[in-house]
């Protein structure tokens, strides 16, 4: 009997409710005590397709989800014919036997379960839509898995809308728990609810930069819908009044980033979260930020493209593009978190290195980190280490002591001017897209041109000692180097720990959270490595030029991903063979 | 006490000498005085076009944005400081043409904001193209056989959606446009006051000789009424023989933006609030969530 690391799919159409279904399950796992990691893979349509919700559980923590599926759930038939021969020896696969089994798709070291659920969810429940709760039923039942721990979840969840509901859903899933029963003997899987494990946590990266960001002081958040962008907007929306941060939902992507540079100005940390497309309608406006230095936290939560591209599905191909995002030069940051942990606080972070340099920060997360859930201890989200630093942010009692003109545009040694808010008497001004002197006064001569865009760009040196450095995992001097970027990080590190338990120090994790400025101490990580090998989302490899431009590295090899799919640790691995 | 030496500083303009910008910058400086405005009070935001550059020619607190963008900017800053006041201004080519978009989201909002709009019908800082109020058959320099498109009806379409203070102003008429703008200032609403400027340079047919036969007020019209909604409407698009300047319409407006936000709808301006680290009750409420 194998009890640890269990991959559970629930797949259908889009509609019959496979997310939250997912979730729940996957909450209930959570308190049952288990690690897990979910991925949801949607289609980008409200009807129809294909949808499924991969949850993978185990005993310690998870950084991926894996290929082999344990248990099926399939909603319909489609499920069986896309995910058959992902099913390990073993497994089992849960239908509807209101429709037969095609010869095809049979299999005789899987395990097929029949179940009236449609029939039954009506009959029971008294809707249709509940054939999921009878699935996980099953599951449970199988898995041999807590159901008062199910049942609790359901309770939450349903409380609000009434006892009757709660009453139908749980007479559902204790439905589906007893049908499971008489095959249990035929199936080795399991997954016991630990006992006496602590209480943790569930979120997504969305969730985890949004409380991040929340906790860095962020108070005002403006953008326009777009997957996978718009879950930031919807939890600032959903929560933001609460904590006094305002959220606004606003007719396009360039009035989002406009109006959270006239709010930025007056003194607001502001927020704009986006999708690559919705970026695009937001360079030009990068750039009135860069030149009149005013603090921007950009999200862009990224998606195969171009133009509409795969909207719910994932990618790291706009690197380059935010990096030379709109006309001219400016400094700006990047930052890609790889972990839930470090969406959080580079969510903070990036609110005090926006108005630290006066300019945009740019957060660059992607589909699989804001849609995947993972566990994590209750205490996983540092709240205590958050600090507010505003930068050279000039107090009211400052300004009452100013003697002569304000200038907001002050030559410095460091390229900061200090700063000041509209609404005092002694500091007026106006925030200038033109080229400016100090004051600032529109002035086009060569001299003031060169002075002024200087000292701009003079703040990229003190941004670089601010930029996270490179962060290793696994053991040092390793003969393989697997070096990346953002999201990947964690297939890459489940890739690593297996090439080490194959053997013992094969293999180890070069990866970047900060991008640009490019962190200073890249070169000497870099060179520490023997044979590198760069895991990233996008066809030409992006970081791979990026390192190369930077520090003049070649690096050995490359495995490279752009079907929208997440990387998985077993896709990495079989990448290796030919890289 | 506010006065004209508030607003004064050693900037010069670079508007063509009877430029109709110099009196729209007269006529705003001596409305804010007369209403007590101070220049610290005050936050200008405007686009990109010769006028944009107003807020450099006055001490005040401005923001001088992108083509097209001086809305989305104003609004963001008046939800964040929602005591201060905010006025936006810019030009035909800017708000009429690249923000015609955000120009009607920011109307049906009716955020606490006054809009002056130095309308020229023409492109002044580009040299003198056509522009989304020049008359259909208007021949510039990209439209040599002149315009094919019909004007956009500005007045017409703040009505439309939701405005409760449209008006137009003339600098030729000085003192009407002060007491119009002053109007719009106090206006606790959304008001737009589109002002006819003459162009001395790149649109010499419709500068002052024209207008001046043209223009008439409605305030001296009998048995106008600003409150007749519809027939506001319809007064909004009359030109040619006559030009009507004025208050077109004018309503109690309800509830502004910033007023409906429900974070902002009691306590101080957001950005007077401090900024602390969320409280541990907080904390705890965000990862209840979770569990």
């Amino acid at each position: 009997m194998i009890a640890n690391d269990i991959t559970v799919r629930i797949g259908g159409e889009a509609g019959m409710g496979l997310e939250s279904s997912g979730a729940g399950f996957a909450k209930a796992l959570v308190r049952g005590g288990l690690h897990i990691f979910g991925v949801p893979d949607f289609y980008s349509r409200i009807r129809g397709g294909h949808n499924f919700f991969t949850l993978r559980a185990a005993h310690d923590p998870l950084y991926s989800i894996a290929d082999p599926v344990h248990l099926l759930l399939a909603l319909d038939m489609e499920t069986i014919r896309r995910h058959i021969s992902d099913i390990v020896p073993g497994g089992a696969v849960v239908f509807d036997s209101k429709d037969a089994l095609p010869n095809d798709l049979q299999r005789d070291d899987v395990l097929f379960i029949p179940a009236a659920l449609t029939q039954l969810a009506r009959d029971i429940g008294g809707l249709e839509l509940m054939r999921n709760t009878l699935a996980l039923g099953i599951a449970a039942g199988l898995l041999e898995f807590d159901l008062s721990t199910m049942e609790g979840i359901i309770r939450d969840n349903f409380a609000r809308k009434g006892e009757e509901v709660v009453t139908s859903n749980l007479n559902v899933i204790r439905a589906g728990a007893e049908l499971a029963a008489p095959y249990r003997a035929d199936y080795p899987f399991r997954l016991h609810a630990v006992p006496d494990a602590p209480q943790r946590i569930m979120l997504n990266g969305t969730q985890a930069f949004s409380m991040g960001a929340l906790a860095g002081g962020c108070r005002f958040v403006s953008g326009y819908p777009m997957t996978p962008g718009s879950p930031v907007l919807v939890w600032f929306a959903q929560n933001g009044a609460h904590y006094g941060a305002v959220a606004k939902h606003v007719e396009d992507e360039i009035s989002a980033i406009n109006m959270a540079i006239g709010a930025a100005v007056m003194g607001a940390r502001t927020l704009v979260p986006t999708s690559g497309g919705g970026y695009a309608l937001m360079v030009e406006a990068t750039g009135f930020a860069g030149m009149s230095e005013t603090p921007v936290v950009i999200y862009n939560a990224q998606r195969p493209g171009p133009a509409t591209g795969l909207p719910t599905r994932t990618l790291q191909a706009d690197l380059l593009f935010m990096l030379h995002a709109a006309q001219d030069e400016f400094p700006r940051m990047i930052l890609a978190p790889g972990t839930l942990e470090e969406a959080f606080h580079l969510g903070w972070q990036a609110f005090n290195m926006a108005e630290r340099y006066q300019t945009p920060v740019m957060v660059l997360s992607d589909q699989y980190l804001a849609d995947a859930f993972r566990s994590l201890e209750a205490d996983a989200l540092d709240f205590d280490a958050v600090a507010l630093d505003r930068g050279a942010l000039l107090t009211n009692a400052d300004l009452d002591a100013l003697t002569e003109r304000y200038k907001r545009y002050q030559i410095t040694k460091s390229g900061i001017s200090p700063r000041a808010l509209p609404g005092h008497p002694n500091a007026i001004w106006v925030t200038e897209s033109n080229e400016h002197d100090e004051y600032p006064r529109i002035v086009e001569s060569a001299q003031n041109r060169s002075d002024q865009h200087s000292k701009r760009m003079r703040k990229a040196v003190p941004m670089a000692e601010d930029v996270p450095a490179p962060t290793w995992y696994g053991p040092e001097d390793a003969p393989l180097t697997l070096v990346c970027w953002g999201s990947t990080y964690g297939p890459a590190r489940e890739a690593v720990d297996r090439l080490n338990a194959q053997e013992a120090g094969a293999a180890n994790l070069l990866h970047f959270s900060g991008l640009e400025p490019f962190p200073p101490t890249a070169e000497a990580e870099l060179r520490k490595a023997h044979k590198t090998v760069v895991v990233e989302g996008n066809y030409t490899g992006q970081m791979e030029f990026l390192i190369r431009a930077r520090t003049g590295i070649s690096l050995d090899g490359h495995v490279r991903r752009f079907d929208g799919r997440p990387f998985r640790p077993e896709f990495i691995l079989a990448g290796l063979q030919e890289a | 006490m506010v006065t004209r030496d508030d607003y004064r500083i050693d900037e010069k303009p670079t508007w063509c000498s009877g430029c109709g910008d110099y009196g729209i910058l007269n006529a705003l400086t001596y409305a804010l005085v007369e209403h007590a405005i101070a220049p610290h009070e005050l936050m200008i935001v405007t686009g990109i076009g010769c006028g944009s550059k107003l807020p450099q020619y006055m001490r005040v607190n401005g923001m001088h944005t992108l083509h097209g963008r001086p809305w989305p900017v104003a609004q963001g800053a008046k939800l964040a400081n929602h005591a201060m006041r905010v006025v936006i201004v810019h030009g035909d080519g800017d708000g009429y043409g690249e923000g015609l978009g955000h120009f009607v989201h920011a109307v049906r909002r009716n955020p606490g904001i006054t809009e002056l709009v130095q309308n020229n019908l023409i492109y002044g800082l580009t040299k003198g193209q056509f522009s989304p109020t020049s008359e259909k058959g208007w021949k510039t320099s990209t439209s040599p056989e002149g315009s094919t498109e019909a004007p956009t009806q500005p007045l017409a379409l703040a009505i439309t959606h939701g405005a409760t203070f449209v008006g137009r102003g003339y600098p030729g008429e000085l003192k009407h446009l002060r007491w119009l703008i002053g109007e719009a200032l106090e206006h606790p609403g959304y008001a737009l006051v589109d002002i006819l400027q003459p162009c001395v340079t790149f649109n010499k047919p419709r500068a002052y000789d024209y207008y001046g036969e043209r223009v008439y007020k409605l305030e001296d019209e009998e048995g106008y009424d600003p409150g007749n909604r519809t027939a506001a409407w319809e007064r909004a698009q009359e030109w040619g023989d006559r030009i009507p300047i004025g208050v077109f319409y004018r309503a109690t407006p309800g509830p502004t933006f910033e007023a409906l936000d429900p974070v902002l709808k009691e306590g101080p301006p957001l950005v007077k609030r401090p900024l602390e680290k969320l409280t541990s009750a907080q904390v705890e409420s965000l990862l209840a969530e979770l569990q």
